[in-house]
C-alpha cells in the first residue's frame, strides 16, 4: 500500500489554477522524483503535501489518514517533513540552534540527542561548524544544514525541494550521495528536481509535470530512456 | 589620480561634510543657546565645547579614512579636515558681517559671530576661527598617532569632565545632600560650571583610574577566571546584592527630581520590554503599541476613579483587570493582522493605535471615559498602609514592575516559545514547516507585549492620578521603537540602556528641549551607521553584523565523530 497518496488535487494561487488534477503516490522506503520545468507545479505539489498550500479539491493521505484538513504545523507531527527550496535555513541562528529548531515538535531530550548524533555522522562538516552562525556557511553546507534540520524531526516522508539548486557539481554529487544513504537507511523520499539526470539515477520511479498536469509517470529506468524526457529535461537532441 | 591628490582628498571631503554639519548646528541656534551654560566657569561654555568636539571629531575621521601608507598623511588630512570646517564658520562670519542674514536665518545673530570669533573684530576674528580649526586638527592628529590606550584615556577623561559640566545641576544637589561630602561640591562647582581646579582634578582622577584598570584589569580578569567555581559564584552573588542595594537606595541618593526622571525611564523600560517581545523576539513591527498603554491606563481609571463614578476599586484590585484587558485587546488586534507582514503589519497596527486614541477622545465614549478632559482622582497604590505618592515612593512600584517583567522576558527568551518566536522572526514559512503553530505563536507575542504595556499604563495612571487622551499619542509608540533600536533589538539590557539614553537624557537636559528631536534624529542616523546592532546588543546580532571581525566564533572545534 502506498505510504503517501495525492489524489486528484487542484490548487490555486488566487485565480491561477496551479495544479490541475494531480495524483501520485509514494511507497514506503521508496525514492520518487518529480521532474518538470520552472513553474510546472513541482513545488506547489510539494506544498500541498506539507500543508503550506491548501488544495481546493482532492486529498493528500498519509497511511490512510487525510492530511488535507490539517494545518502545516500539525502535518509536521505526522512525520511529513519538507526541506524547502533555496535551503532557507535560519541565517541568524547557529548551526546547533537550527538543528534544535528542526526538532521543535520533539519534546524528548534523549531523542533529540540521538538525532543530532545521527545528523553529525551524516554531515561531519556540520559538527565542525556547530557554533557558527548559519548565514555564514557556504551554499553546500547550508543545504546540508537544511537537510539535517529536517532529519531532526524524525521524518516518515522527506520532501526535498530542489536540493541541488545553485550548488557546484561536486557538491551536487555529495548531496545525492546523502540522499542514497538516507534511502538505504529506509527513509521514504519525494525528490523534486530540475536536474532530471541526477534525480532519475537515484529514484525508483518518477513523475513528469507540465503546467500543473502529470503528463508521464513510469519507472526511473524507462523515463531515462524516454525520448521526450531526454529531450526536454536532460538536454539531449 | 595622482598620489598628491589622493593624499588631500579625504581631508577636504570630510572637512566639507563637517563644515556643513557645523554650519547647521550654528544656524539652528544650538551653539548660541548652549553658550549660556558654562562647562568650566568663565573659561569655556557648552556651545564652544560642542564646536570643538565637532572640529576634533572631523579631524579624527579624516585621519582615519586616509588609509595611506605614508605616515604623515593621516595627520595632514586631520589638520586639513578641521581647517576646512573652520573655514566654513569663518565664511559664515564674513558673509554675515557683510549681509544681514537674519531675515532668513533667525539665528545668524551678531551674538553668534562674537561667540565664534571670541569677541575679536575684523580680520583678527577670522584668523582666530581658522586657527582654532587648525588647532582642533592638530589635536585630532595627535590623538590619531597616540597609542590606543593613551588615546582612550584622554578621550574618556575629557568627556567625563564635559559630562560632569553638562550635568552639573544634577550632580551638585546629589553631592550636597551627603553632609560632610558637600565640601567637594563647593570645590568642584561654581554657580555656573566647574571650577578650574575641579575640572582638572576630574580629568586626572579619571585618567588615573582608567590607566590603572588598563594595566591591571587583565590581571584582575584572569585572576577572576582562575578562582574556583564557588568563589566566582560568591563574587557574582555579592555583586548582585550590591546592585540590589544600589537600586533600593537610589531614590534617596538622587533626590526628588532625579527620582521622577527614573520613574519615567522605568515606565519606558516596561513599555520597551513589552514591545521588545513583539518586535525584537517575534519580529513583528507594531506601531500601535501605545494603544495597550492607553488601555491599561483607562481601565485603571474607570475602575478606580470616583470622578467617573462607576467603581471605586483600589489600585491593586484594578491592576489585574487592566493587564487582562490589555492582553485581551492584544489578541483582538492580533487576529485580523495574523497574515500581515512587514510594512502592512506596521500600517495596520498604526491604525489600531489611532483608533484607540480617537475612541478615548470621542464624545461617544465621553460618559464612560471622560473625553478630552480625561479622568482624574485616580487613587495612589498602597501596600499595607505604605502609599506610593511621591516619585521616590512610586520608584519602588515601578522597580518591582521592571524586575518582574525583566524576569519574565529572560525566562521567555530561553523557552520553547522564545525559540518559536525567533524562528518566526527569521522565516515564517519555514517556522511553520518546522511544526510551529504560527497563529498561537503570533497571538502569544501580541498578548505578552500588550500585557506588559497595560501594566505600565496602570502604573502610569496611578502615578499621574489622572489620564488624558493626549498622553497616548503615536509619538510614544515611535519613541519606544526607537529606544529598542538604539539599545539593541531583542536585548533586555539594551532596552534599559536605550530608555536611559532616549528618555532619561532628554529629561535631564530639559532646558535644551527645543533641540530634542534634532539630536534624536541625528543620534538615530549616527547609530545606524556606526553601531547598527545597538548600544548593548544581543549577542546574536553582534555576531551577524561583525562576522568578519570576530572570525574566532567560527573556529572549528576538533570533531569527535567522523
Amino acid at each position: 500500500m502506498a505510504m503517501l497518496e495525492v489524489e486528484n488535487v487542484h490548487a490555486y494561487y488566487g485565480k491561477i489554477h496551479a495544479l490541475k488534477d494531480i495524483s501520485l503516490n509514494i511507497d514506503k522506503g521508496e525514492i520518487v522524483t518529480l521532474i518538470g520545468a520552472n513553474g510546472a507545479g513541482k513545488s506547489s505539489t510539494l506544498k500541498t503535501m506539507s500543508g503550506l498550500l491548501r488544495p481546493r479539491q482532492g486529498s493528500v493521505r498519509l497511511e490512510g489518514e487525510d492530511l488535507t484538513a490539517l494545518r502545516a504545523h500539525e502535518i509536521v507531527t505526522r512525520g511529513v517533513i519538507q526541506v524547502p527550496e533555496g535551503r532557507r535555513i535560519f541565517g541568524q541562528l547557529t548551526v546547533m540552534e537550527n538543528l534544535d529548531m528542526g526538532a521543535f515538535t520533539c519534546r524528548d531530550k534523549q531523542q533529540i540527542k540521538t538525532n543530532i548524533d545521527k545528523v553529525f555522522i551524516l554531515f561531519p562538516r556540520l559538527q565542525e561548524r556547530r557554533r557558527q552562525v548559519a548565514g555564514t556557511l557556504s551554499g553546500g553546507e547550508q543545504q546540508m544544514l537544511a537537510m539535517g534540520r529536517a532529519l531532526m524531526a524524525n521524518p516518515q516522508v522527506l520532501l526535498l525541494d530542489e536540493p541541488s539548486m545553485g550548488l557546484a557539481p561536486v557538491l551536487v554529487d555529495s548531496i545525492f550521495d546523502t540522499i542514497r544513504r538516507l534511502h538505504k537507511e529506509g527513509t521514504t523520499i519525494l525528490l523534486v528536481e530540475q536536474n532530471a539526470r541526477m534525480a532519475l539515477q537515484v529514484a525508483s520511479r518518477g513523475y513528469v509535470i507540465q503546467t500543473g498536469v502529470v503528463v508521464l509517470s513510469d519507472s526511473a529506468e524507462n523515463l531515462q530512456k524516454n525520448e521526450m524526457v531526454r529531450k526536454a529535461y536532460m538536454g539531449e537532441n | 589620480m595622482t598620489q598628491t591628490r589622493s593624499l588631500w582628498e579625504h581631508g577636504v571631503k570630510t572637512g566639507i561634510i563637517g563644515g556643513v554639519a557645523v554650519l547647521v548646528i550654528a544656524l539652528v541656534g544650538m551653539v548660541e543657546s548652549f553658550h549660556r551654560r558654562d562647562i568650566i566657569a568663565e573659561v569655556i561654555t557648552m556651545g564652544q565645547v560642542l564646536l570643538l568636539i565637532g572640529g576634533v571629531f572631523i579631524g579624527y575621521i579624516a585621519a582615519k579614512r586616509t588609509g595611506s601608507d605614508e605616515s604623515l598623511a593621516p595627520g595632514l588630512n586631520a589638520v586639513i579636515g578641521s581647517s576646512v570646517t573652520g573655514g566654513f564658520l569663518a565664511f559664515l562670519v564674513i558673509v554675515g558681517r557683510l549681509i544681514n542674514l537674519r531675515a532668513v536665518l533667525v539665528n545668524a545673530s551678531p551674538m553668534l559671530y562674537k561667540l565664534l570669533t571670541l569677541g575679536h573684530k575684523g580680520v583678527a576674528g577670522i584668523f582666530i576661527i581658522l586657527l582654532i580649526g587648525m588647532g582642533c586638527g592638530v589635536f585630532a592628529a595627535a590623538l590619531f598617532y597616540l597609542p590606543r590606550l593613551t588615546r582612550r584615556v584622554i578621550i574618556l577623561s575629557l568627556s567625563s569632565m564635559i559630562i560632569a559640566g553638562v550635568l552639573q545641576d544634577l550632580i551638585r544637589p546629589v553631592i550636597a545632600a551627603w553632609g560632610p561630602v558637600a565640601v567637594v561640591s563647593e570645590w568642584l562647582f561654581t554657580g555656573n560650571g566647574l571650577t578650574v581646579s575641579g575640572s582638572i582634578s576630574i580629568v586626572i582622577l579619571i585618567a588615573v583610574v582608567m590607566t590603572a584598570w588598563a594595566l591591571k584589569g587583565q590581571d584582575i580578569k584572569s585572576g577572576y577566571g582562575n578562582l574556583s567555581g564557588g568563589s566566582q559564584r560568591g563574587i557574582k552573588i555579592s555583586a548582585f546584592f550590591m546592585l540590589a542595594v544600589v537600586l533600593l537606595a537610589l531614590p534617596h541618593i538622587l533626590g526628588l527630581f532625579l527620582s521622577e526622571v527614573l520613574t519615567i525611564v522605568g515606565l519606558y523600560v516596561l513599555l520597551g520590554l513589552g514591545l521588545n517581545i513583539v518586535v525584537g523576539y517575534a519580529g513583528m513591527l507594531d506601531l500601535g503599541y501605545v494603544a495597550f498603554f492607553a488601555i491599561g491606563s483607562y481601565v485603571t481609571a474607570v475602575l478606580t476613579s470616583p470622578e467617573l463614578g462607576f467603581f471605586s476599586l483600589t489600585f491593586w484590585q484594578a491592576l489585574p483587570f487592566a493587564v487582562v484587558l490589555g492582553i485581551f485587546f492584544g489578541v483582538l488586534l492580533g487576529i485580523p493582522v495574523l497574515k500581515m507582514r512587514g510594512d502592512y503589519l506596521a500600517i495596520a497596527t498604526l491604525g489600531f493605535g489611532e483608533i484607540i486614541r480617537i475612541l478615548v477622545l470621542s464624545d461617544f465614549l465621553r460618559p464612560w471615559l471622560g473625553g478630552a478632559q480625561g479622568a482624574g482622582k485616580i487613587p495612589k497604590a498602597a501596600i499595607m498602609g505604605y502609599q506610593f505618592i511621591t516619585p521616590q515612593q512610586i520608584y519602588y512600584l515601578i522597580l518591582a514592575g521592571c524586575i518582574l517583567v525583566v524576569f519574565i522576558s529572560l525566562r521567555l527568551k530561553g523557552s520553547r516559545l522564545g525559540r518559536a518566536w525567533m524562528a518566526m522572526r527569521e522565516d515564517e514559512d519555514v517556522a511553520q514547516a518546522m511544526g510551529i503553530n504560527l497563529v498561537a505563536t503570533k497571538l502569544l507575542a501580541f498578548a505578552t507585549g500588550a500585557g506588559f504595556s497595560a501594566l505600565s499604563g496602570a502604573i502610569f495612571a496611578s502615578k499621574l492620578g489622572s489620564v488624558y487622551p493626549h498622553s497616548f499619542n503615536v509619538i510614544i509608540s515611535i519613541n519606544i521603537l526607537c529606544l529598542i533600536i538604539v539599545g539593541g533589538m531583542g536585548s533586555i539590557p539594551g532596552v534599559i540602556v536605550g530608555a536611559a539614553a532616549l528618555v532619561g537624557l532628554p529629561e535631564l537636559l530639559r532646558e535644551f528641549a527645543e533641540y530634542r528631536l534634532l539630536v534624536y534624529g541625528a543620534a538615530l542616523v549616527a547609530m545606524m551607521i556606526l553601531r547598527p546592532e545597538g548600544l548593548w546588543p544581543e549577542v546574536r546580532h553582534k555576531m551577524e553584523l561583525h562576522a568578519e571581525e570576530e572570525n574566532n566564533i567560527g573556529e572549528p572545534e576538533p570533531s569527535t565523530a567522523t
